[in-house]
């Protein structure tokens, strides 16, 4: 980590009228590390990546993206694509009706002057990276296969895939193994792995703190808009991380009464 | 036979179906066919042809960008109004200014900018589009009587122009206007299937959370669509005018809810994200011809609105039973009671 951190957020803070969503989060993500971001609902994960994503402003703090500030009124998704940020969602990164190959491209198609769209380039590096980059061999997926017909561990790779493809430096994954069978969640891990030995970082969200300890290099602990911890995985075994978290249960006057 | 059974993707009668718009086109083809029995003197001749495609293309344009407008999701019923609108542009500009010309730029104008406005009371306003351009009909409907004071306009001089052999001349006995709406339909694919406002559309209509986080620009997309909505209700309304050198203020009610009918009887899914050009094609053929059709054979012609809702009704379940089965209540119920 002695060179530029790929994101660093100082002081940010997040305000929705009232309610406090994220309040003086300082953190940094490094060159080819995966992180694991942990914490309860309402913790303020979702918020967090929204606001380094330019899904949404911050109430307050700086973000910088690879040493230089970044402008909160004019970062947008699209900035954060052209900085090489991308985020695979859970259940919103890919339109279920449309083709394979319209989901690789959507939002950045190959396209002539005119707008028309080259869907014999498109669908020549969809195949290629499905067959490469994620290693689909499933009988019956082509490029022309609609999104629904596709297994939750498919459309995880397939939005891993479309990242990797797009050469972003660092992937932020939204909870990606939820509702996911156990074989489907394994194929979901080796993707976050292929992260790691492609070079690339990743902000990984997880409610399953297992996961997350086997293949996270740093944790993230955040509490009610708040970290709670920063730490290596090393510094910390699986039982001990289990017993910070219920700590933090401890703290919360609500949680205590049962 | 056995064979048709084992391979499906092998079976050449179902490859065929799997082409855009051939199930529809057979239904089509099914009803000429029916008519040409129950009517044969009108059904055997031409003539009922040439008029079905002098008539059939303002519907067919309009039908074309709504499907679109489907696509994304969203409605627009206020395209009679707009229709009127560009009518009596058009119409008031050619009688008080002899323009032709000059009068269809300032016809589609018009349209193109009630589309924009209506775009803007979408997006910016918040308001669902199938209640906020039910208002607009009204709206725009309202302000077209107003200024043209109530009266309607003829303008019988123009059958002498140049512009009236382009937009409504006949080829021999062929209606012109046609070779438009198919030139139209054929833009429409090419934008739906082809272009990235087409793709904007179909992620918009899909899943609009999908479409906010793969950076497609939502509001803008809407305000274009629903611009370019206005602008073919308005190529439509000039079309409407050529053929039947007429302006009154009621002129697109007509169309309300038979455009509709074309696009959701061509197969365009009600659930947005999916749509079939050529099958808004078919579907405005469709519609038509069930109009003249039951006339010609006899049955009255208050039964014709029947009829179409009944179409209606049948392709728009048997379109969402393709698209998935568990979608129509009652086929998931029969299924799951037949597993049993």
């Amino acid at each position: 980590m002695t060179s530029t951190p790929i994101v660093r957020l100082e002081h940010v803070g997040k305000k929705y009228g009232k309610v406090v969503s994220l309040k003086d989060v300082t953190l940094e993500i490094g060159a080819n590390e995966i992180v694991g971001l942990i914490g309860d609902n309402g913790a303020g994960k979702s918020t967090l990546i929204k606001v380094l994503t330019g899904v949404e402003p911050p109430t307050s703090g700086t973000l910088y993206v690879r040493g230089l500030k970044i402008d909160a009124s004019s970062y947008t998704v699209k900035e954060a694509h052209k900085l090489r940020i991308e985020t695979v969602y859970q259940d919103s990164s890919l339109g279920e009706k449309q083709p394979l190959w319209r989901n690789f491209f959507v939002g950045r198609p190959i396209t002539n002057r005119f707008g028309f769209i080259d869907v014999k380039a498109e669908k020549k590096v969809a195949e290629h990276i499905m067959r490469s980059t994620i290693g689909f061999r499933g009988v019956g997926i082509d490029v022309d296969t609609p999104v629904s017909r596709l297994s939750g561990g498919e459309r995880q790779g397939v939005a891993i895939g479309r990242a990797m493809h797009f050469d972003s430096d660092l992937i932020v994954l939204d909870e990606p193994t939820v509702a996911l069978a156990l074989k489907e969640v394994q194929k979901v891990l080796d993707f976050i792995r292929s992260i790691k030995s492609g070079g690339r970082s990743c902000i990984y969200i997880e409610h399953n703190i297992h996961h997350v300890h086997e293949v996270c290099d740093r944790l993230v602990v955040l509490d009610r808009g708040e970290i709670a911890l920063d730490a290596p995985t090393s510094s910390m075994t699986y039982l001990e991380l289990t017993n910070f978290l219920m700590s933090l249960h401890g703290r919360r006057p609500a949680a205590a009464a049962h | 036979m056995a064979h048709a059974d084992k391979g499906p993707p092998n079976n050449p009668i179902a490859a065929f179906f799997k082409i855009e718009g051939t199930p529809i086109a057979f239904v089509f083809l099914l009803l000429v066919l029916l008519f040409m029995l129950t009517a044969p003197r009108a059904f055997m001749g031409f003539r009922v042809y040439m008029s079905f495609m002098a008539n059939v293309p303002p519907p067919m344009i309009i039908a074309l960008g709504l499907t679109l407008v489907v696509v994304a999701g969203e409605m627009d019923l206020s395209f009679p109004s707009v229709v009127a609108f560009a009518s009596y542009v058009f119409c008031a500009l050619y009688q008080n200014y002899d323009m032709t010309w000059l009068a269809l730029l300032a016809a589609l104008a018009t349209g193109t900018v009630m589309g924009f406005v209506n775009g803007l009371v979408v997006t910016k306003l918040g308001i669902p589009s199938l209640i906020a351009t039910l208002a607009m009909l009204f709206l725009w409907g309202g302000l077209v009587t107003v200024v043209s004071n109530g009266a309607s306009l003829a303008i019988p001089d123009i059958e002498g122009e140049l512009i009236h052999s382009v937009f409504a001349g006949r080829i021999g006995v062929f209606p012109v206007q046609f070779l438009w709406a198919l030139g139209v339909a054929v833009l429409i694919w090419m934008v739906l299937n082809r272009h990235r406002f087409g793709e904007s559309l179909l992620f918009i209509g899909d899943n609009l959370k999908v479409a906010k986080v793969v950076g497609i620009a939502i509001d803008r997309e809407k305000i274009k669509l629903f611009t370019l909505m206005g602008l073919l209700s308005a190529f439509a309304g000039v079309l409407l005018t050529m053929e039947t050198t007429t302006y009154f203020s009621q002129a697109g009610m007509g169309y309300l809810l038979t455009v509709v009918a074309a696009v959701f009887i061509g197969g365009t899914s009600i659930f947005g994200g999916a749509g079939k050009v050529v099958g808004t094609v078919f579907g405005s053929l469709i519609v038509a011809i069930i109009e003249a059709g039951l006339v010609a054979s006899g049955v009255a012609g208050f039964w014709t609105r029947f009829f179409i809702g009944l179409v209606f009704i049948v392709s728009v379940t048997m379109n969402a039973a393709i698209e998935d089965p568990d979608k129509v209540p009652l086929l998931k119920d029969l299924r799951s009671r037949a597993r049993r």
